[in-house]
């Protein structure tokens, strides 16, 4: 489902070049859950971004879904995120003046289906948010909102999902909600690309990648 | 959801930042509106101011006509129509023609357009010695006015005098004791009398006024007349040559002379009022257009200084909304909404923006306007916006002209937040 191969990405700056990928080459297939470790700065976000076809490569071969957006343009892209990519952030970034309800309903903006509704309604009740539906962000508790994140990112069931660090402000129970969440998403046959600093990770991943300094660490 | 349902949640969840905007679209729009109300009222009051001046010009007018047709009346004719062969030195001498010409000119004249006589009156006089009463009198046989093709239907200035009647001058009817309804005898005919004048100071004092053909059978002139009176109102002493042209065409041997200087003095006079009455109409008009004029020069540079004004602050504003904004684009742009959708957002804010601020803007300026106007203008009306200023199309321009000044200082702002990069944003965050 995704298969990247000697990816690279190199960022200008006033410091000069940075290397953030240097030659990274990943598979994570249909129903697999694979987290990736490593200290800061390695790149980790760099490849997720990528994968998230939201950065393009300075060099390298990136497929998601058995394509490379890269060769698409930019609106169709766009699209294609939209029907295949999933995303998962540390900070939530959910639109501060929607409601709960309609954080996760924002991606139907740029994907139009009536069933969403339906799927909203669902995933309201599956992530305990039911009660919280009309309730903008601000009055949610930090797992709250996270789970209304992880919502959001299911609605317009895509077929992979990228999380960068989703647990990293969570307390256990809802860090355990949230990975119980990924993990069922691989379950049901998508592929969840994690990257995160968080040990429990491990219970459900299928394999850890480590990564250093730009690189994928062999096992 | 869509992306209007997004963008109207935005500018209820960033009120102030709507708020400004508006009250920016507001100003713009209301002295726009007000600077139309208020020259729509200068039109107004101008019409008005005129309409009052020509009123007053044509009542003016119609009273000095009235007026000057009176003087003519009591002053005398002022074209008279003699033979030609009359010597004038003997005709201003003894107050009458000594040479005849036949009665039936006067028709031939009554028939013709002539545009600058008003009244024709054909009379034959003769000075006489009054046989019963042995005195000298100046007899004057008239038929009244004739009516002709030329003139418009007036109203006869000279009654008349019926057959077997008589009109006495002042000093006859006093010297004499007569009295309306006394019969008297002239030449061996009885007569009635039918009207005593006041005194005039003039010759009308010794005249006597019989009908026309009673005058020729006492004066033994069957079909003649030696002289036609004809006042023309208005213009003759403009333009006697014209008129004496236009009669000597018709009647080729007659001439053509002008009596009672003193009543064309006047109503030239009168006249000179009249035309100063238009031209002090004009210079209102004039006045009115001047002030018009300066008012526009000055909206002109007023109304375009706070749209520019309005634009500024409406795009900065809009770049805060953008800074603001940088994360929530970047989630939408990673969730896959489309560049044109980003921009479609921030425009939307801004279209809602202009048309909520038009509509208030109108409002603003139509009624800020007509209260303005109304009082510059001193208009007495007790309405706060004078009737009939409203019109759909200044209505249907501000609620087009606003959205679009909002959109389009919005512009930029939008297409940067379009090309904002949301890798960049989501990493840094």
């Amino acid at each position: 489902m995704i298969a990247v191969e000697n990816l690279r990405k190199r960022f200008s700056g006033p410091s000069g070049v940075v290397q953030a990928l240097d030659g990274v080459s990943l598979q994570v297939g249909e129903g697999e859950f694979v987290a990736v470790q490593g200290p800061s700065g390695c790149g980790k976000t760099t490849l997720l971004l990528i994968v998230g076809t939201l950065l393009h490569p300075t060099e390298g071969k990136v497929c998601v879904g058995g394509a490379n957006p890269y060769e698409l343009p930019l609106d169709a892209r766009a699209r294609f995120r939209a029907q295949t990519i999933g995303f998962v952030f540390q900070q939530f970034h959910l639109i501060p003046y929607l409601t709960v309800r309609e954080n996760i309903l924002a991606p139907q903006l740029a994907v139009s289906d009536p069933a969403a509704l339906q799927r909203a309604d669902d995933l309201l009740r599956r992530f305990q948010l039911a009660d919280r539906a009309r309730h903008t962000p601000d009055t949610l508790s930090t797992g709250e909102r996270q789970r209304t994140a992880l919502a959001r990112a299911f609605l317009n069931r895509p077929k992979v999902l990228l999380a960068d660090e989703p647990t990293g402000n969570l307390d256990a129970d809802n860090a355990e909600i949230v990975l119980r969440g990924l993990a069922d998403f691989a379950r049901d046959g998508g592929a969840v690309l994690l990257v995160t600093h968080d040990a429990r990770a491990a219970q459900y991943a299928h394999r850890i990648v480590r990564m250093k300094n730009g690189k994928v660490l062999p096992d | 959801m869509n992306i209007f349902h997004l963008a109207v949640k935005e500018i209820l969840h960033r009120k102030l930042n709507f708020a400004l905007g508006l009250l920016s679209i507001i100003a713009a729009i209301g002295v726009f509106v007000g600077a139309l109300t208020l020259l729509k009222i200068h039109d107004l009051r101008t019409h008005q101011i005129l309409e009052a001046k020509e009123t007053e010009t044509r009542m003016r007018m119609a009273a000095l006509e009235d007026e000057m047709r009176k003087a003519m009346l009591n002053l005398g004719f002022n074209i008279v129509i003699l033979p030609k062969d009359v010597n004038l030195t003997d005709w201003h001498a003894d107050d009458y023609a000594a040479k005849y010409m036949p009665e039936d000119y006067i028709e031939k004249l009554a028939k013709c357009h002539l545009i600058t006589v008003q009244h024709l009156l054909p009379s034959l006089q003769q000075k006489i010695k009054w046989p019963e009463q042995k005195r000298t009198v100046l007899l004057v046989g008239t038929r009244g006015e004739v009516p002709h093709l030329g003139a418009g239907p007036k109203k006869p200035m000279v009654e008349p005098v019926p057959q077997g009647a008589i009109v006495l001058g002042f000093e006859i009817h006093q010297d004499l004791g007569l009295k309306v309804g006394d019969k008297v005898t002239l030449m061996g005919r009885e007569f009635t009398v039918h009207k005593c004048h006041d005194r005039r100071g003039n010759k009308d004092d010794i005249t006597v006024w019989i009908h026309l053909s009673e005058a020729q059978e006492l004066l033994n002139k069957k079909g003649l007349i030696n002289a036609i009176l004809a006042l023309e109102c208005q213009c003759a002493w403009a333009n006697l040559p014209k008129v004496r042209e236009e009669i000597t065409k018709i009647l080729p041997d007659t001439q053509v002379i002008e009596r009672a200087s003193e009543a064309l003095a006047r109503a030239e006079a009168r006249i000179k009022v009249g035309e100063e009455a238009v031209r002090s109409v004009e210079q209102e008009r004039q006045n009115r257009l001047r002030l018009r004029t300066e008012r526009e020069q000055f909206a002109a540079v007023l109304v375009p200084t706070v749209m520019i004004a309005s634009a500024l602050w409406i795009g900065f504003l809009a770049f805060g909304n953008v800074r603001e904004r940088r994360v929530e684009i970047g989630i939408l742009r990673a969730l896959g909404l489309r560049s044109r959708q980003v921009l479609l957002l921030f425009l939307s804010k801004a279209v809602v923006m202009g048309l909520v601020g038009g509509a208030i803007g109108y409002g603003i300026g139509y009624y800020g306007g007509g209260l303005v106007g109304r009082s510059l203008e001193h208009l007495g009306t007790s309405e706060s916006v004078p009737p009939g200023l409203f019109d759909w199309k200044t209505l249907a321009l501000a609620m087009g002209l606003a959205p679009l000044l909002s959109a389009v200082a919005s512009w930029i702002p939008a297409v940067l937040a379009v090309q904002q990069d949301p890798a960049e944003v989501l990493r840094e965050e």
